[in-house]
């Protein structure tokens, strides 16, 4: 909790001054998630698998003792999976799912930048907007000729698993 | 009055100490409804007499005063004068209650209920004075006023007091100091102190262990009668003591003498700390056994009257740290023994040496720290004696309620998160469960039902039992009822246990009426809820007109398991060695295939179905079939399955992770490891696996039967 603190604080600063965002490439876009929640970065490892999961969630990692579950962005996303390479990582994030903030990591194609994004530039996203439903779209913003989209984590995260709470607890 | 920091710890002490009182209290009351036995009464008395003395001591006078009226009331109990009726018993627990909320207000600083402690006292004083004309009850309050009053009466004048010290000869053995007490004298005020010589028998006569001072103190300044109360408290007893209000002008009388007589009385305690000091050494050791003697049996009198087992009191968060560490200290022994595993040298044996002893003394470290967490379950059944006598008495039923297994021990967390679930099954119990006497006698059944409360161990877990030999569940309705609701569809068929289970379902409350006592509908949910999250389940079973049993079953600790290790395809999966009965090889012979679907094999008598845990898992096995693997036999709530593996790996202990804590929740996956090797393991939900296998089984099971 007390690290989303500061995350909050710096949502309401959005307003008139910048947010660092951390950009990744998936599938050939430019996706951005708030720095602030952004835990590590660490090499895809093996991970041990869960049964009963859909299959974004790829398994759980030992992370320092911590027991934390890992997704695959490109098959939440329903996009074409690859053969994980030289490139891909572990982005690990915290993220708010309903009051509980957990750990979770997320394997992207590539990291890609740092950027500091006026709250000025950006855009609400449009009804189609890439790759993605855009109910996990912050906003977009246009860095340097290129499109950003700022993905909106608590809701693409925290609700994949959420939601998977209430089916979860139906077969239990 | 003001405590000091010390004081405050100190006081605390006393209020928790309190607690505990009252509770031997009430409990000890609840006996004596059934058998008046002195040793009971004693206990009670015994109990009330150290919340009163604490209570005085602490300058606490109203809850002084209000336990000196029960504890005169205990006292000619205890002394047969006065019988011991259920009126009695009642006002008693009343007045516990109030002894409780008086403590909690004067410990949150927070006004007392006057209305209620004057109703109390009044009963106290009613059945007393019914009797006897014992003049202590009324003087006890009015005591205790008296000093209020003189509090308040000596707010305002400056004066003074004029006391006169008479200590017995064993003052001194009795291990008070009278130069400490000068000392808290001095500071409430101007103080001089006379000390009268006269009793002081010639040298060679005198016992150094004695007092024969006695002194007039006279003291200046506001000084609250109580102030002076709290000082001379300790040595009342036996004492003489006198003390008389001085007025403006009486300070001043012995004013002129008072630097000069001041030195002397100094003179008089060094010279007399100083022949204590000469005591010979044989004389001292002497004097120190008759001490020993006569410390000994206080002592034990001490311990009996807090009815404690010599507990400690310990901080859960130190105990936790602790128990973190030790886990910590679990995956470094493992993750060493993988790494021994894996490096061949000649001196490895010296390595394998230290470790297996690093293994043992973990294993007996973490076993040593767990024991702090646990507590007998005492503890949560010790308030349902109350509850039950009281919910009785407004429900108008006659019952008798049953404990068994009171030792049975359990962890703190566990038995703290357990209690409101159970208080609020007891109640259920006598709400819904057992009927009026009427219906009773008319059913054919005794008057007074039985609500019985039962713990024991089985395998690694605790079941706790609720049983009633009341109405039970009304099938039909309940049925009818979740029909209604949606929960069940209108053309399910449901087993009578299906049915049953209904009633832990959300929303679900079939009381015609709702009453304060239970029937508001969120009830059983949260039962469920609450048993569900420490890692337990819980099950009904009634029988229409004979009644209903609740066995609640939860796992012994929630930190540490011993586990066994499985293997399947290239899966590491951990089972906890509790659940698991045997592991067997299977001849072909001895499987075979139901309904064309499920496979049981033949364990001696019995047949017991196949479950794999590839397809369970969805994981790529080595083989798919039983008589290539192996099968371990689990156990749990009386099911039994066979589990099919690849391969058995070590045994070891395993520190449980919680999935939900970054993750939610997996049917069939009771949590996570980390293993040696640092990658991650799931833990089998053993009781979760049976109880959907057996499910399937059953109907299998009761095929091949037919």
């Amino acid at each position: 909790m007390s690290t989303a603190k500061p995350t909050s604080g710096a949502d309401k600063a959005a307003a008139e001054s910048s947010e660092q965002y951390l950009t990744f490439m998936l599938a050939g876009e430019e996706y951005g998630v708030d720095i602030l929640r952004v835990q590590e970065i660490k090499g895809w490892d093996k991970v041990t698998r869960i049964p009963h999961t859909p299959d974004y969630v790829l398994g759980v990692i030992n992370l320092r003792g911590a027991v934390v579950p890992i997704l695959d962005l490109r098959r939440r996303f329903g996009l074409e999976t690859i053969a994980f390479g030289p490139t891909t990582v572990v982005i690990v994030v915290r993220v708010m799912s309903g009051r509980d903030e957990r750990t979770v990591g997320v394997v992207v194609d590539a990291v890609s930048e740092v950027y500091n994004v006026d709250a000025a530039d950006t855009k609400p996203p449009p009804d189609v907007c890439g790759n993605v439903d855009t109910v996990f779209v912050k906003a977009l913003v246009t860095i340097e000729e290129k499109m950003l989209i700022l993905l909106d984590i608590d809701r693409l995260i925290g609700n994949s698993i959420a939601d998977e709470l209430v089916p979860g607890a139906a077969v239990a | 009055m003001t405590l000091d920091l010390e004081m405050a710890e100190i006081a605390k002490v006393f209020f928790q100490e309190s607690r505990e009182g009252l509770d031997v209290m009430e409990s000890g009351l609840l006996s004596l409804g059934a058998a008046a036995d002195s040793e009971n009464i004693n206990t009670i008395f015994r109990a009330a007499h150290s919340i009163k003395g604490g209570s005085a001591t602490f300058g606490f006078a109203e809850v002084a005063g209000f336990t000196h009226g029960v504890e005169t009331l205990l006292d000619e109990m205890r002394n047969g004068v006065r019988p011991v009726t259920a009126e009695a018993i009642q006002t008693l627990l009343q007045a516990c209650d109030c002894l409780r909320e008086m403590i909690a207000a004067t410990e949150a600083e927070q006004p007392l209920d006057q209305v209620r402690i004057a109703s109390l006292n009044g009963d106290i004083k009613h059945i007393l004075g019914e009797a006897s004309e014992a003049p202590a009850p009324v003087s006890a309050p009015a005591l205790a006023a008296a000093n209020e009053a003189a509090d308040a009466g000596t707010a305002g004048e400056p004066g003074g007091w004029r006391v006169r010290f008479e200590p017995v000869a064993d003052l001194l053995r009795l291990r008070n100091e009278p130069t400490r007490m000068f000392a808290e004298l001095r500071r409430l005020g101007a103080m001089v102190a006379h000390a009268d010589a006269s009793r002081l028998p010639p040298l060679d006569a005198l016992d150094p262990e004695s007092c024969y001072l006695s002194w007039d103190i006279d003291i200046t300044g506001q000084i609250p009668r109580g102030k002076l109360d709290e000082i001379f408290d300790w040595v009342d007893s036996g004492c003489r003591l006198e003390f008389t209000p001085t007025g403006r002008s009486a300070p001043a009388a012995p004013a002129p003498g008072a630097k000069a007589s001041a030195q002397p009385q100094a003179a008089a305690i060094d010279a007399w700390s100083a022949e204590t000091k000469a005591v010979s050494p044989t004389e001292a050791k002497a004097a120190a056994s008759a001490d020993a003697d006569r410390g000994a049996p206080a002592g034990a009198a001490v311990q009996k009257a807090s009815g404690d087992s010599g507990s400690i009191r310990v901080a859960t968060e130190k105990v936790d740290n602790i128990i973190n560490l030790v886990g910590e200290l679990l995956i470094t022994q493992s993750m060493l023994s993988s790494f021994a595993d894996g490096i061949d040298p000649n001196d490895l044996d010296r390595l394998r040496q230290g470790l297996s002893q690093l293994a043992r003394n973990t294993r007996e470290l973490q076993e040593s720290v767990m024991q702090i967490r646990m507590l007998p379950i005492s503890f949560a059944f010790n308030r349902f004696p109350r509850i039950v006598h009281d919910l009785s008495r407004k429900l108008a039923k006659k019952v008798e309620l049953k404990l068994s297994g009171e030792g049975t021990e359990l962890d703190k967390t566990v038995l703290e998160k357990i209690t409101d679930p159970l208080v609020h099954l007891v109640r259920n119990a006598l709400d819904h469960g057992l009927e009026i006497p009427e219906r009773r006698v008319a059913a054919g059944k005794r008057e007074t039902g039985t609500l019985e409360l039962a713990a024991f161990h089985e395998g690694g877990n605790i079941i706790i039992e609720v049983r009633d030999d009341g109405a039970g569940l009304n099938k039909a309705k309940i049925l009818q009822k979740a029909r209604e609701r949606a929960l069940v569809a209108p053309d399910q068929e449901l087993t009578d246990e299906q049915i049953d289970n209904l009633i832990f379902m959300p929303g679900f409350s079939t009381a015609e009426q709702i009453s304060d006592v239970s029937g508001r509908g969120v009830g059983m949910d949260v039962v469920r809820r609450n048993i569900n999250d420490l890692g337990g389940h819980v099950q009904i079973s009634s029988k229409e007109g004979l009644g209903s049993t609740i066995r609640i079953r939860l796992p012994l600790t929630l930190a540490i398991l011993d586990g066994q290790l499985v293997r399947v395809g290239k899966e590491i999966y951990v089972i906890s060695l509790l659940a698991i009965v045997e592991t067997i090889q299977v001849a072909r012979e001895r499987l075979n295939t139901l309904v064309g679907r499920t496979e049981v094999f033949r364990l001696r008598d019995e047949y017991l179905p196949v479950v794999k845990l590839c397809d369970q898992f969805g994981v790529e096995p080595d083989s798919r079939s039983a008589e290539d693997g192996l099968l371990v036999v689990l156990e749990a709530d009386g099911k039994r399955v066979g589990v099919l593996v690849d391969d058995l790996l070590a045994q070891q202990q395993v520190v449980i992770k919680s999935l939900e804590s970054n993750f939610k929740s997996v049917a069939g996956i009771a949590g996570a490891t980390i293993l040696g090797d640092g990658t991650v393991a799931l833990i089998i939900d053993a009781p979760g696996l049976i109880s959907s296998a057996a499910e399937q089984g059953v109907g299998a099971a009761a095929a091949h039967a037919a």
